[in-house]
C-alpha cells in the first residue's frame, strides 16, 4: 500500500471527520425523526457491507440475509429485556448475537455449497422465510419469541452507566438518544469499512474473487472453495448479527414483521445498485435507498398540493412506485451500479520496462 | 533409470455408455516432457480431468511421487503438486494479470481472515512475498509489462502465458498443459516451445496434450498415443512416429 497519509489526504480526513461529527446536530435541527432516519442509513451501510462480503466478494447470491439480522436482533431482545428478566451487558450480548448469526450462516451455507446463481438465491430466500416463520411461531409450547407480538421494553445500549437512550446534557448541551446512537453506528460503520477494505486486498479476498470469476479454475489452483464459501457466509452473517443487535436496542422493540423478504431485497438492492463489490458504491447505495424513500414520503404530499392544489395519490403508494421506477432506470442505464469499481488501468510503474 | 513421478494404473472413465478411457496405464518420469496425443475425442482431456480431480475415475488410480493420489477434489491435486492449464483458457477475467498469479500462490501461503483484518507483520511480509513471486513469474513468462492489465484484455498468446504463470505459482512438481499451442501461429508456438524447455530445465516435469504433432515430436522425451480411450503406444517420439497403429489412428485405416 502506498503512503496515503499525505498532508492533503490528512486534511480531507479531518474535514470528513468534522462533517460526520456535526451531521447529527445539523440534521437534528430539522427534527429528531431525521436523525433516526440518518441512523438507519448508517445501519444499512453496515448491513450492506456485510452482505457485500457474500454477494460482492464471493459472488454468492444471498436473498435471505435479513435472517441473520433477525437472529442478532432476537439475541439482543431475549438477553436484555423483561421477557426473560435478563439484562446482560453489551459486551456479552453482541458477541453472542454475532456468534449465533455466524452459526446460522454456516448452517445455511453448508447445504448450498454446490449451488450457484438462481438456485442458491431460491434456497437462501427459503432460509430467510424459515427464520421469520420460526420467530413468528416460537411462542408455543414454550414462549421463547413471544410470537407476532414481538418483544418490547428492550434495554438500550449502555456502556457502564452511560445509556444511549434519552437526553443527556453534554457541556450543558442536550444530546438526544438518536444522536448518541449515531456516533456508535458511525464507529461500527468505519470498523466494517476497514475490515472490508483489508479483506478485499488480502489472500482471502483474492481467493473469493477467484471463486466468483471461475470456480473450476479456482479449484484447479488449489483453493478450497468449500471452506472459503462458508467463511464468506459466516462473516457476512456475523455482521448481520451485530447490526441486528444494535437495531433491537435502538428500537426497544422487535417483531418478526421487521424481517420480511422485502428487507432482504432492499439490502441486496443497495449492494447491486451502488456497485457490487465496490465499497464506496455500496455505501452510496445504502444511504440513497434509505434516505430516498423517506424523502419521497415527506416530499410527495406537498408537491402534489403545489401542482394540483390537492392530494391526488396517497404518498405511501406513490413512494414505492417512484422508488421502483428509479430502480428500473438505474439498472437500465447503469447496469454495473451507480458507482462501480473503476476499471483498473495499467499504471506505468517505474521499475517495469 | 529415473524414478516415475506419476503412475497411472488402468484408469477408466465412462459417461453413460461412452467409454472415454479404457484402462489407461502409463508412467511419467521425473524431469521429462511427456506428450499425450491422439485424435479428437480420444480421451486426452478426460485423462487430464481424472488426474487433476475434476472427474473421479470409475476404475484404476494414480500414484504420484510414490504415494497414491486420492484426488477426489481438485484442490487436493494442486496441494500435492499437480498444476494444470485448460484447453479453453480459464483465467479470472476481471482480475489483473498480477492478481491472477497471486491467486496461484494461495495454496502455498496461509494468511487468514484475522491476519487480513489486523494486518500483522507476518501477513504483511507474506503479502509482499506473494506479490514479488508473482511479479517474478510474470517476468519468467515475459508478460511483466502487462501486470496491471485485466486478464480478459490480454492477447490470446499472453493469456496462455498467464495461465502457465498462474499454474507455476502453485509450485507444481508436475505441470499439465492442455493444448497450449492451440490457435497459435508459428512464431508463438516457437516461443511457447522455448518456454516449456525452460520450465523443464528448471526442474518441473511437464505433461503436454497437443494436436501439433511437430511440436510434440520435437519437444517431448516420450509420447503416449490415445485412440478411442485406449492407450495405443507409449515410447520415444522416433518409435511412435513410425508405429503403424499410430499412423492408422491419425490418417484412418
Amino acid at each position: 500500500m502506498k503512503n496515503w497519509l499525505t498532508p492533503k489526504s490528512t486534511a480531507g480526513i479531518m474535514l470528513i471527520a468534522v462533517a460526520l461529527a456535526a451531521l447529527p446536530f445539523v440534521v437534528g435541527m430539522a427534527g429528531q425523526a431525521w436523525v433516526r432516519i440518518l441512523n438507519f442509513a448508517i445501519l444499512y451501510v453496515f448491513l450492506a457491507l456485510g452482505l457485500n462480503i457474500v454477494v460482492g466478494f464471493a459472488g454468492l447470491l444471498d436473498l435471505g440475509y435479513i435472517a441473520f439480522y433477525a437472529v442478532g436482533a432476537y439475541a439482543w431482545a431475549l438477553l436484555a429485556s423483561p421477557h426473560f428478566g435478563l439484562h446482560w451487558s453489551i459486551w456479552a450480548i453482541l458477541p453472542i448475537g454475532a456468534s449465533c448469526a455466524c452459526i446460522a450462516g454456516i448452517v445455511l451455507g453448508s447445504p448450498t455449497l454446490k449451488l450457484r446463481g438462481d438456485y442458491l438465491a431460491i434456497v437462501t430466500l427459503g432460509f430467510g422465510e424459515i427464520v421469520r416463520i420460526f420467530l413468528n411461531n416460537l411462542n408455543a409450547p414454550f414462549n421463547i419469541t413471544n410470537g407476532p407480538q414481538g418483544i418490547t421494553l428492550i434495554d438500550p445500549v449502555s456502556f457502564g452507566g452511560f445509556k444511549l437512550s434519552g437526553f443527556t446534557p453534554i457541556f450543558g448541551f442536550p444530546v438526544s438518544g438518536p444522536q448518541k446512537y449515531y456516533f456508535l453506528l458511525v464507529a461500527l460503520a468505519i470498523l466494517v469499512i476497514i475490515i472490508n477494505l483489508r479483506l478485499q486486498h488480502s489472500r482471502i479476498g483474492r481467493a473469493w474473487q477467484a471463486i466468483r470469476e471461475d470456480e473450476i479454475a479456482a479449484k484447479a489452483v488449489g483453493i478450497d472453495t468449500r471452506n472459503l464459501k462458508l467463511l464468506a457466509f459466516a462473516m457476512g452473517a456475523s455482521f448481520g448479527g451485530i447490526a441486528g443487535g444494535i437495531f433491537a436496542a435502538m428500537q426497544g422493540f422487535v417483531s418478526p414483521e421487521s424481517f420480511s423478504l422485502i428487507e432482504s431485497v432492499m439490502i441486496l438492492a443497495m449492494v447491486v445498485l451502488g456497485g457490487m463489490g465496490h465499497i464506496p458504491g455500496v455505501i452510496l447505495g445504502a444511504v440513497l435507498l434509505t434516505i430516498l424513500p423517506e424523502a419521497l414520503r415527506y416530499g410527495v404530499g406537498p408537491i402534489q398540493k403545489l401542482l394540483f392544489g390537492k392530494q391526488l395519490v396517497d404518498p405511501e403508494s406513490l413512494r414505492m412506485l417512484v422508488f421502483g421506477l428509479a430502480l428500473v432506470l438505474v439498472m437500465r442505464f447503469k447496469p454495473a451500479g451507480l458507482w462501480p469499481a473503476p476499471e483498473r488501468k495499467r499504471e506505468l510503474a517505474e521499475g517495469a520496462k | 533409470m529415473t524414478q516415475a513421478l506419476l503412475e497411472a494404473k488402468a484408469v477408466a472413465k465412462h459417461f453413460g455408455g461412452v467409454k472415454a478411457l479404457r484402462d489407461v496405464s502409463l508412467s511419467i518420469r521425473e524431469g521429462e516432457v511427456y506428450g499425450l496425443i491422439g485424435p479428437n475425442g480420444a480421451g486426452k482431456t478426460t485423462f487430464f480431468n481424472c488426474l487433476t480431480g475434476l472427474y473421479i475415475p470409475d476404475g484404476g488410480g494414480f500414484t504420484f511421487a510414490g504415494q497414491p493420489l486420492r484426488a477426489d477434489a481438485p484442490q487436493q491435486a494442486a496441494q500435492r503438486g499437480i498444476a494444470r492449464t485448460f484447453q479453453n483458457i480459464r483465467l479470472f477475467g476481471n482480475m489483473t494479470a498480477l492478481e491472477n498469479v497471486m491467486v496461484g500462490r494461495h495454496v502455498r501461503t496461509k494468511a487468514g481472515v484475522f491476519g487480513a483484518m489486523f494486518q500483522n507483520k507476518a501477513t504483511k511480509a507474506e503479502e509482499a512475498a506473494i506479490r514479488q513471486r508473482a511479479m517474478d513469474l510474470l517476468h519468467y513468462v515475459q508478460i511483466e509489462d502487462r501486470a496491471d492489465d485485466l486478464a480478459k484484455n490480454l492477447s490470446y498468446g499472453d493469456q496462455r502465458r498467464l495461465e502457465i504463470a498462474r499454474a507455476l505459482a502453485t509450485e507444481p512438481k508436475l505441470l499439465c498443459l492442455d493444448e497450449p499451442a492451440a490457435g497459435m501461429n508459428g512464431t508463438e508456438t516457437a516461443e511457447l516451445r522455448e518456454l516449456i524447455v525452460g520450465i523443464r530445465k528448471d526442474g518441473t516435469t511437464v505433461l503436454l496434450i497437443e494436436h501439433d504433432v511437430k511440436l510434440v515430436m520435437g519437444l517431448c522425451d516420450r509420447v503416449a498415443v490415445l485412440d478411442y480411450g485406449a492407450l495405443v503406444i507409449e515410447d520415444v517420439p522416433a518409435v511412435v512416429q513410425k508405429d503403424q497403429r499410430v499412423i492408422e489412428a491419425y490418417l484412418g485405416a
